[in-house]
């Protein structure tokens, strides 16, 4: 039982001096901050499995929203999260080996293992920041109905091939013109405009018996509820508007929270990451120049070790309940 | 800052020779279980998905056991909470276990209960 202090004669309690917990203040503290950190992610999480089982039926299923890798067209589902969190565990691993070397009070393998440290991590910053793009420039389009539901195409030969909006969709010679600044005394910018409207989008429909509505229900078998073309017709009645890509308010993929929790969560995450890689950078100089040598130990490399291997540890959980369960 | 390492992982079935040993022994187990995860997310068993235990599905629990498994070696040799002493790793474990499992009970029953009216109340939400 090392946990118990020792209340022998060899020892006063009362007057200070102990150590039971046996770690340095910088320590402790450090293990303060990651637990209350900690409880702060699983809130996050919590509130989101609080939404999914809310919304248990309609929730968009992972697999068909993250289908892409950077430089490959098609479908990979999971590939590049696989990837990221390897990137991730890596970084962790390099940063360990860089905390023993620091035990050992060699130096330049710290500086090495440090430099592989920020490197993982900037690798893992920026992946964050593609799949990011990615999400929000959005995939094959939708269109929202009156009651916020999302609406995706399916190809009628196999439907569980998606059909882009680019597919279908006809272009019709409008009218809509531009409102300019020279015309009007209070002149607001249009902002962004989809590339079809709601009517294109269904005379497109009509006239290509290939396609398909999918709705964002799930049935028994765990996947999306595709319609027959004649509920499909009666269906799209209720549209109101086109949807592409994603962002606070409206999501091609499914329900909005989705996309919401997935900013939100995976954004504080990635902020995590961020700051770990300038702390890490800060220690990594901090080394270089002697620093900790001089010091005469390299507890600043544990510190900031702990904290990267909880950035890592964090994702473990983002990783499964995201993209995987 | 001399430091004693615990060499051992799975409870003494697997012994290293050198910290810097253990840590890649423990890399590879972590990259395994991943490779796992990902595989079974991929091929989605129909064994696994159409069985379900408590309420959820097989697959699952295989998902967030696995998670476990990662984050208890995560925090016992790459933060060497298993060379802490045993008062500060239980301070450090099962605070956020208690707080994170009570969280999360109450928030998961009260959002299949909101499911629930959703689902057989009065009003439309599809629509």
């Amino acid at each position: 039982m090392d946990s118990t202090v020792t209340t022998g004669a060899q020892e006063s309690v009362w007057g200070g001096g102990n150590r039971p917990l046996g770690a340095s203040y910088g320590k402790l503290m450090m293990w303060f901050f990651l637990v209350s950190d900690a409880i702060t992610f699983s809130g996050f999480l919590a509130a989101y499995g609080f939404s999914r089982f809310k919304f248990i039926e309609t929730w968009p299923i992972a697999d068909e929203v993250f289908t892409h890798v950077p430089f490959f067209h098609g479908n990979y589902p999971m590939y590049y999260v696989a990837f990221m969190t390897f990137i991730l565990i890596m970084s962790s691993v390099t940063m360990v080996l860089a905390v023993d070397a620091g035990h050992k009070m060699k130096k330049n393998t710290v500086v090495w293992y440090m430099f592989l440290t920020i490197i993982g991590g900037a690798i893992f910053v920026g992946s964050q920041a593609w799949e990011w793009a990615t999400f929000i420039s959005g995939d094959y389009g939708a269109v929202e109905t009156k009651g916020g539901r999302i609406l995706q195409f399916v190809k009628a030969d196999n439907t569980s091939e998606r059909a882009a909006l680019a597919d279908f969709a006809k272009t019709l010679p409008g009218d809509r013109v531009a409102h300019e600044n020279k015309n009007g005394l209070w002149f607001y910018s249009e902002g962004y405009q989809p590339s079809y409207t709601v009517n294109e989008v269904l005379e497109g429909f009509k006239a290509d018996s290939n396609i398909l509505v999918r709705t964002e229900t799930i049935n028994a078998e765990g996947d999306k509820t595709v319609l027959s073309r004649e509920e499909s017709l009666a269906k799209l009645q209720s549209v109101t508007q086109v949807v592409e890509g994603a962002n606070l308010i409206h999501n091609e993929y499914g329900s909005r929270l989705f996309a919401d929790f997935f900013f939100f969560i995976t954004g504080f995450h990635g902020f995590h990451v961020f700051s770990g890689v300038l702390i890490n950078l800060i220690v990594f100089f901090n080394v270089a120049l002697g620093t900790y040598e001089k010091r005469g130990h390299y507890e600043m490399v544990e510190k900031v070790g702990l904290y990267w291997h909880f950035v890592d540890l964090v994702w473990v959980f983002v990783f499964t309940f995201f993209y995987l369960v | 800052m001399a430091h004693e390492h615990k060499l051992e992982i799975f409870r003494g079935l697997l012994k290293f020779k050198s910290n810097t040993q253990k840590i890649w022994g423990v890399l590879i187990f972590l990259t395994i279980i991943t490779a796992v995860e990902v595989g079974l997310g991929i091929s989605k068993p129909d064994s696994l998905t159409g069985n379900s235990f408590l309420g959820m599905k097989l697959l699952n629990w295989i998902f967030i056991i696995l998670t476990l498994v990662k984050a208890y070696y995560i925090a016992w040799d790459f933060m060497h909470l298993r060379d802490e002493n045993s008062s500060l790793r239980r301070a450090i474990v099962w605070t956020p276990v208690f707080l994170v499992a009570y969280l999360a009970f109450i928030l998961l029953v009260e959002g299949n209960y909101i499911y629930e009216v959703f689902r057989d109340g009065f009003v439309t939400w599809n629509f």
